[in-house]
């Protein structure tokens, strides 16, 4: 049984007009996709900006409403799920955000800020709360006694640690990392995705990372889904996708990424030019006239494309 | 030398008021820009890349800033230049690229209006004229129908279009120098590489000099024909862009090439430097200001005061200590007790 | 833009069906009816008259039906009978209406004309002893009431030094129509427009400070300042149109307040304008001219929302009216 399966989600926003806020359309977000993740894997959601990522994310965890489609986690579909069910099954997915500056209240101590969760769904005494919190503090590399700091003495890294630690208190199963290192700067993205790594075995976690840097989906993920505008153009394991992308979207993205050995710079260029040509040429195999990519099409056992 | 640089930055100092006190955010740096050759400027947040760059533009608030050394511009020196000087260069002999493309545009102004809008100054030219400049200036930059889009308000395109107008209005005199300020970080992968396109392919047309601050190793490999790497106010290491990807000496350079992930090797495991960049007030101001970061150095390692040595021709690094800098070889220690 | 317009004049129509209807029940629940008022006047008057002029009136009918007559008269521009000056209230409003947009007019032009320059310099030499002093000038304006200060510029420059009259709108002796009648008028307007306007600047200085401050850090000024731009262009072009933005929407709602401001100034004034006939009218429980006195409050409310909604979308191109 999958960890997690995505059935033809579709997720519209509403457009209001006029005075009577009328829904004069919709934006297509999230235009049906479908994906599953695999128990202990690293998905990775990639895509330019405002093709639904966040959207996605924010949906498996509940924050935005499923237009049409099922989620189903562990085989239970969450929105068929009574209350009390459902609240004791979104415990199991967490997410982490992406700025780590506005994503924890200044105003709040660590252990405040870590605790939440915790006092919403369970009722531990101070002391075991400040004990466990303690540990989690200790898991994600601060020392102990920072949790009566404030998040505004805390470098970036530490404090996306700190959300980190918030999004663990619950034992979740499933973590959603939106974007979680784009507001840092390469060091510390480091520092980040290592550890991510690390608590990934420790806590045996399944991530669904979304980010729109290639480099670093490539580092992180065993399986990806690009997207575009709402809808999946190619999906599979990474490997595969980065070394033999099929959809000419997915070619155009991995060209653009700026290779880091500057005697390949003229191959790179070359490569994006042909990309490029191939791209205004072929743009009817892989687009309807609507401009939208067609359904996926299996082309190996961990292969997916959007071709006709 | 042959070819006068185009830009010649002698020991400039720039440092911020803070509480009555100053500090200095650039602190002691010396470089050159030659005619179609692109300097970029790397390093992390806060390490003085923009706050050097706005020097070169006159563009730091006189109240709060202090200036000192020099920044020849063809010899001249534009920190010697009243407001009123600077202006007949600045625009027109040097242009400026901002990293958002949409803050960098006025709300209020339509985009052909702000072309021209320098233009005004510095060319003599009656209003057909700045207009059909304007036009050919938009086609040149790639923005489709340049007719219409010449009456548009910035809110009204994409961030590539933008920035497009954004390179257009730098362009937009032929100036000798570009000092671009993360031109491509608020943008998409893609439209960064058009938009890298489209910079080196104007160079190449202009002759244009280029300074690129970037924070991006990527960008630098393929933007590049110099490197100069910043930390903390000061440059560590100088090269030309080969030499030093291939040889990269100064610890700070080492550390920050292995921090990225690698499409070599995917999954290793990331180099993370320890601590971090101190605020500007916390800077050391003597000594090595990275030797708290490389805590595993033994402390005869260093130098006491170092300075920037040219170690093979061309080839600048601050410090000694990269003849026998190391790794450490666990990196089980990295996430331990991360505040210091 | 016209078609704009046109929609947002007959969205004001249920709002003033509901206004009305408002009004119209208050005045209904107020103790005692348009009679009781002329009662007042004339305490001899009988029972069985009172009656009679009851079902004369039409105060004996059913609710709804005294509402639509009401409504129907409204339409008409017939606003009742005022019992206190026994006059139509049309006739009475109509010369006080013209008096009050005068002063209302006269105060919003000083204002701004105050305020611009003050705000500007204020903000573009910020910290400078300039700014200090206006500033300082804006705290006191804003600590000080407006009647209060009404009254001082009265006392002072009305009373004591002399320089200026001390109520109506116009001296009675002048021929109606003669230039002299025009600057007699005028004269008469200065002093209540002027302390009006100086307590009124201090909203505008403030913002036009601030958002001057806000606007010049912004980067599309360095971007101008990068194309070498003189400053005084910088300041016209970029930072100032910005910057006038929020004012300008200002502007619309700074009309609904006025008429609020015109019931003090009118009052100290003794200016025979809205507001003052307003104040007596609820105090001498004439119900008619309060009731139409609101109506006309509420109509221009509306329409100044509205002239903020049109100014802020011909000002600025983000905002695009469909
Ligand atoms: N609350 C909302 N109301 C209406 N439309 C929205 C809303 N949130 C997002 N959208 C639209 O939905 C689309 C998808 O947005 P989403 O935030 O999921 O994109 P994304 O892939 O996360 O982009 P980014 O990389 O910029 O974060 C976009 O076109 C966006 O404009
Ligand atoms: N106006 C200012 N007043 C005081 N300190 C400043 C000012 N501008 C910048 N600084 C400080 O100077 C240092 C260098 O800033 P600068 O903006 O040059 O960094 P940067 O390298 O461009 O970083 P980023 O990659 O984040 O743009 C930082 O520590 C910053 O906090
Ligand atoms: S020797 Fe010391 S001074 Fe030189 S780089 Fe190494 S740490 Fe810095
Ligand atoms: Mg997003
Ligand atoms: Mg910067």
């Amino acid at each position: 049984m999958e960890f997690l399966k995505v059935n033809h989600l579709k997720v519209y926003y509403p457009i209001r007009s006029g005075f009577f806020r009328r829904v004069v359309g919709h934006v297509k977000a999230v235009d049906d996709i479908s994906f599953q993740l695999n128990r202990g894997e690293t998905y990775g959601l990639v895509g330019e900006s405002g093709c639904g990522k966040t959207t996605t994310g924010r949906t498996l965890i509940g924050l935005i409403k499923a237009t049409a489609g099922e989620i189903l986690l562990e085989g239970k579909d969450l929105a068929k799920l009574n209350r009390r069910e459902r609240s004791y099954h979104r415990k199991d997915i967490q997410m982490i955000f992406q700025d780590p500056y506005s994503s924890l209240n200044p105003k709040k101590r660590v252990l405040d800020i870590i605790a939440e969760p915790i006092r919403n769904f369970e009722k531990l005494s101070p002391q075991e709360e400040k004990r466990k919190v303690q540990y989690l503090i200790e898991r994600v590399g601060l020392h102990p006694d920072s949790i009566y700091k404030y998040p505004h003495e805390f470098s970036g890294g530490q404090r996306q640690r700190i959300g980190i630690a918030r999004a663990l208190t619950l034992h979740p199963k499933l973590i959603i990392a939106d974007e979680p290192v784009s507001a840092l700067d390469v060091s510390v993205q480091a520092q980040v995705l290592n550890f991510m790594k690390d608590i990934q075995t420790e806590f045996q976690l399944t991530y669904l990372f979304i980010s729109h840097d290639l480099g670093i989906i490539r580092h992180m993920c065993d399986r990806i889904g690009i997207m575009y505008r709402g809808q999946f153009v190619e999906e599979g394991a990474s490997q595969e996708i980065f070394n033999n992308p099929q959809h000419i979207y997915t070619k155009r993205l991995i060209s653009a990424i700026p290779n880091v050995d500057p005697r390949k710079k003229q191959e790179q260029i070359k490569l994006r030019q042909h990309v490029e040509k191939e791209y205004k040429l072929s743009w009817q195999r892989y687009f309807n006239a609507e401009g939208k990519a067609y359904p996926l099409k299996r082309i190996s056992d961990t292969h997916s494309v959007a071709i006709l | 030398m042959s070819n006068q640089p185009v830009l010649q930055i002698e020991n400039l100092r720039v440092s911020f008021r803070v509480h009555d006190a100053y500090y200095a955010a650039v602190d002691g740096v010396s470089l050159n820009v030659h005619k179609n050759e692109v300097l970029a400027v790397v390093g992390e947040s806060g390490c003085g890349k923009s706050a050097l760059a706005l020097s070169i533009m006159g563009l730091h608030p006189p109240a709060k800033t202090k200036l000192e050394g020099k920044i020849l511009f063809h010899g001249t020196d534009l920190l010697s230049l009243s407001v009123h000087e600077l202006n007949k260069i600045r625009g027109k002999d040097i242009g400026m690229i901002f990293q958002d493309p949409l803050t960098a545009l006025n709300p209020l102004m339509t985009v052909g209006r702000q072309i021209e809008e320098g233009m005004d100054f510095h060319l003599s030219l009656s209003s057909l004229e700045k207009r059909g400049r304007t036009i050919e200036l938009l086609e040149r930059v790639g923005i489709p129908n340049p007719n219409q889009v010449y009456h548009r308000y910035p809110h009204e395109l994409s961030g590539g279009m933008r920035q497009r107008i954004v390179i257009a209005m730098a362009i937009a005199c032929h100036p000798s120098l570009i000092i671009a300020d993360e031109p491509t970080t608020a943008l998409d992968v893609t439209i960064q590489s058009q938009i890298m396109d489209l910079l080196r392919e104007l160079q190449q047309q202009m002759n244009t000099g280029i300074v690129l601050i970037t924070h991006d190793l990527g960008v630098v490999a393929e933007m590049a024909d110099r490197v100069a790497v910043m930390y903390a106010g000061e440059i560590v290491e100088m090269a030309d862009v080969y030499t030093l990807f291939d040889r990269p000496l100064h610890p700070y350079t080492r550390s920050l090439l292995q921090s990225i992930p690698s499409a070599q090797h995917p999954k290793e495991r990331l180099h993370v430097i320890q601590g971090i960049v101190p605020p500007l007030q916390k800077l050391p101001r003597t000594g090595c200001r990275f030797r708290s970061r490389i805590g595993w150095i033994d402390e005869s390692e260093h130098e006491e005061q170092p300075i920037l040595r040219e170690v093979e021709p061309g080839h600048f690094v601050r410090c000694i200590c990269y003849k026998n800098f190391h790794f450490p070889h666990d990196h089980i220690g990295d996430m331990k007790y991360g505040i210091s | 833009m016209l078609k704009f317009i046109l929609r947002r004049i007959m969205m004001m129509i249920p709002q003033l069906l509901i206004l009305s209807i408002l009004v119209f029940a208050l005045a209904k629940a107020m103790p005692g009816d348009a009679l009781t008022g002329q009662l007042a006047q004339s305490p001899k008057m009988d029972a069985n008259t009172l009656m009679e002029m009851r079902e004369k009136l039409g105060l004996n009918d059913p609710v709804h039906i005294q509402y639509v007559r009401w409504v129907k008269n409204l339409l008409h521009g017939d606003l009742g009978l005022s019992y206190i000056h026994q006059q139509p209230v049309t006739d009475l409003l109509s010369g006080r209406l013209a008096n009050t947009l005068l002063l209302s007019a006269c105060v919003l032009l000083l204002t701004y004309l105050i305020a611009i320059p003050l705000g500007l310099v204020s903000g573009r030499w910020q910290d400078s002893w300039a700014d200090k002093l206006i500033v300082g000038y804006s705290y006191v304006s804003f600590a000080t009431p407006l009647f209060i200060f009404a009254l001082v510029m009265l006392f002072v420059f009305g009373f004591k030094l002399g320089w200026f009259p001390t109520g109506g709108s116009v001296d009675i002796q002048v021929e109606k129509g003669t230039l002299d009648y025009y600057i007699n008028k005028f004269y008469h307007l200065l002093l209540p427009a002027l302390s009006g306007a100086l307590i009124g600047t201090v909203g505008i200085i403030q913002y036009l400070r601030s958002e001057i401050i806000d606007t010049k850090v912004k980067d599309f000024v360095k971007t101008a300042r990068a194309k070498g731009i003189p400053e005084s262009k910088i300041y016209s072009h970029h930072i100032l149109r910005n910057s006038f933005l929020p004012i300008a929407a200002f502007l619309g709602y700074e009309i609904t307040g006025l008429i609020g401001g015109s019931i003090f100034l009118e009052s100290i004034y003794s200016y025979p304008g809205l507001g003052q006939l307003f104040l007596q009218s609820i105090m001498q429980r004439d119900y008619s001219v309060v009731t139409a006195l609101v109506m006309i409050s509420g109509l221009a409310t509306l329409i100044g929302t509205l002239l903020s909604d049109i100014i802020l979308s011909a000002v600025d191109p983000r905002i695009r009216i469909e």
